[in-house]
């Protein structure tokens, strides 16, 4: 944003620097008017009537010199009207009056948190149902709009509307605080904002072409360590987004499907997403308190700092999964700490690991296209033709369909 | 604000005496939230057995023995509770010894005279 004031711009241009700036400020508008008028919609309003004022404005009269604080005011002066305008009770005159400052909010050098955090905890309280939660923190923090979230969710628009609406509802009725938790809630509170963001990452991530879920998921856990920094865990959730997402061109195919790590095309990973998550995990590993997303961290950086599959450190990989297990016992964990042993001692190592999980619940795709994958390196192809079959019955994606199906192909 | 907590359980022991003492943990909660002045009132409930169920059908008054919901768990008492907000009251409900034992449910009153949402 370095076009000054009073420079006129071409409109195609500077419709793109607008959203541009509202993509980035949108969330701390957003942030800072709840916390002035603690009304969700009129925040929301007045920061869409910031963007409408800036779209009309700033083709005529350049960017100003700091976007934030003008959409801020912009967004404030219009919630003052609207106010004004119903202004009839006692209680909207109270709301009035703690709206007078006339000064923007800046980010605080006094230690006062910024109120993106407050919204960022808010809308990922526990008390929310998930969905809520990452519907509410795309649509406040990330400002996409409420067609957008459906789409990335493939509902309805109204279906979404309804959504946000019910989210909202429930912490206004329901008394959610607007904070930043106190000290004693905060490691606990902090690992639901992470659960929130990893889920929006993941839901991007395996849905493929949804590129939008991950950015934004890498933004606002970006967003996270500048306004929490030192917490190691949220370092790590970083690094591990952004080494996965180094891997998006190279994990789909032409067609859309899903290319093994060990067909990968090493070249086409992202380096300077590599180098940044690297960096990160090296930070966070160093502060001395390991956590699940350090680990997982940890396991993503070995297999991107290989150069092949073959030259993969499996050891450590399979010794970084036992650890995660023993902190998240989850099917997935044992499954990829199994693929990892079978990687390091052989494929017979890694079946005994699988055979061990028989009492995990059904339904689970990755179980029975684990179990054929061991099975097909061992050369046992009618039992993992079974199992690739058993698979497909249960696959989510298409994407996921297709590479089974390929897989089963092979061993007929 | 003020907070509703229901806590549920499957059935008192009936052999119990239900106006009995109630067991020292829940003693010492309620002594505590009183000291707060977060806890308002509170009861326990005679069993699920001993309610009767109301419902009017054109004028008409229709009485069913037992409690609306024949559930396993049912309401074995409540608090009424004033909180900042509902970290506090969830906080507070945490500490019930009974959420060890069975779900607590908090739920937020309807102030008087408020529009419905």
């Amino acid at each position: 944003m370095a076009v000054r004031r009073g420079r006129r711009l071409n409109t195609e241009t500077s419709t793109a620097a607008v959203t541009a700036a509202f993509r980035e400020e949108g969330g701390r508008v957003v942030a800072t008017l709840i916390r002035l008028t603690g009304d969700w919609d009129l925040a929301e309003e007045g920061a869409q009537e910031a963007l409408a004022r800036a779209l009309e404005r700033w083709p005529r009269d350049g960017v100003p010199a700091r976007p934030a604080a003008w959409l801020t005011t912009t967004a404030r002066n219009h919630a003052l009207t609207r106010l004004k305008r119903s202004a009839t009770e006692a209680a909207k005159l109270r709301e009035l009056a703690a709206l007078a400052p006339t000064e923007p909010p800046q980010a605080d050098p006094s230690g006062v948190p910024d109120d993106r955090l407050r919204l960022m905890f808010t809308c990922c309280h526990p008390a929310l149902p998930l969905e809520g939660r990452v519907a509410l923190t795309l649509r406040t923090l990330a400002g996409l709009t409420t067609a957008e979230i459906a789409r990335a969710f493939l509902v309805s628009e109204a279906t979404m509307a309804q959504r946000l609406v019910r989210t909202k509802r429930k912490i206004r009725e329901a008394g959610i605080p607007y904070r930043v938790p106190p000290a004693h809630l905060l490691p606990e509170r902090t690992a639901a904002v992470l659960g929130v963001l990893y889920l929006l990452f993941n839901e991007g991530y395996s849905a493929g072409a949804r590129h939008t879920l991950c950015t934004e998921a890498i933004r606002l856990t970006r967003t996270l360590v500048l306004l929490q920094p030192d917490d190691p865990e949220i370092e790590g959730l970083l690094a591990l987004l952004l080494l996965q997402h180094s891997r998006r061109d190279a994990r789909l195919d032409a067609d859309g499907d899903l290319v093994p790590l060990d067909e990968q095309d090493r070249t086409r990973w992202d380096r300077a997403a590599i180098d940044e998550g690297l960096a990160l995990v090296d930070t966070a590993l160093r502060r001395g308190a390991p956590g699940p997303y350090q680990l997982q961290a940890a396991i993503a950086a070995l297999h991107v700092s290989a150069p092949s599959a073959a030259d993969t450190d499996w050891p450590q990989i399979a010794a970084l999964y036992g650890e995660l297990a023993t902190r998240v016992p989850s099917a997935v964990v044992k499954l990829n700490q199994a693929v990892a042993v079978a990687m390091a001692d052989g494929p017979e190592a890694g079946l005994a690991l699988v055979d061990a999980m028989a009492d995990e619940p059904d339904g689970y795709h990755l179980l029975p296209a684990t179990r054929a994958d061991l099975l097909r390196r061992l050369g046992r192809h009618v039992e993992a033709a079974e199992e690739y079959r058993a698979a497909l019955a249960l696959a989510g994606t298409e994407a996921e369909r297709r590479f089974l199906q390929r897989r089963l192909a092979e061993t007929q | 604000m003020q907070y509703l907590m229901l806590i549920y359980g499957t059935s008192h022991d009936e052999s119990k005496p239900a106006d009995g003492p109630a067991d020292p943990a829940t003693e010492a909660w309620v002594k505590e939230m009183d000291g707060r002045g977060v806890r308002l009132m509170g009861q326990r409930l005679r069993p699920a057995s001993s309610a009767t169920t109301v419902r009017v059908n054109d004028g008409e008054v229709l009485l069913t023995d037992g409690p609306f919901a024949e559930t396993k768990e049912q309401i074995l008492g409540f608090d009424l509770l004033e909180c900042a907000d509902l970290d506090e009251a969830l906080e507070v409900a945490a500490k019930h010894p009974s959420a060890q034992r069975g779900p607590v449910e908090v739920r937020p009153l309807w102030p008087f005279g408020e529009d419905a949402g």
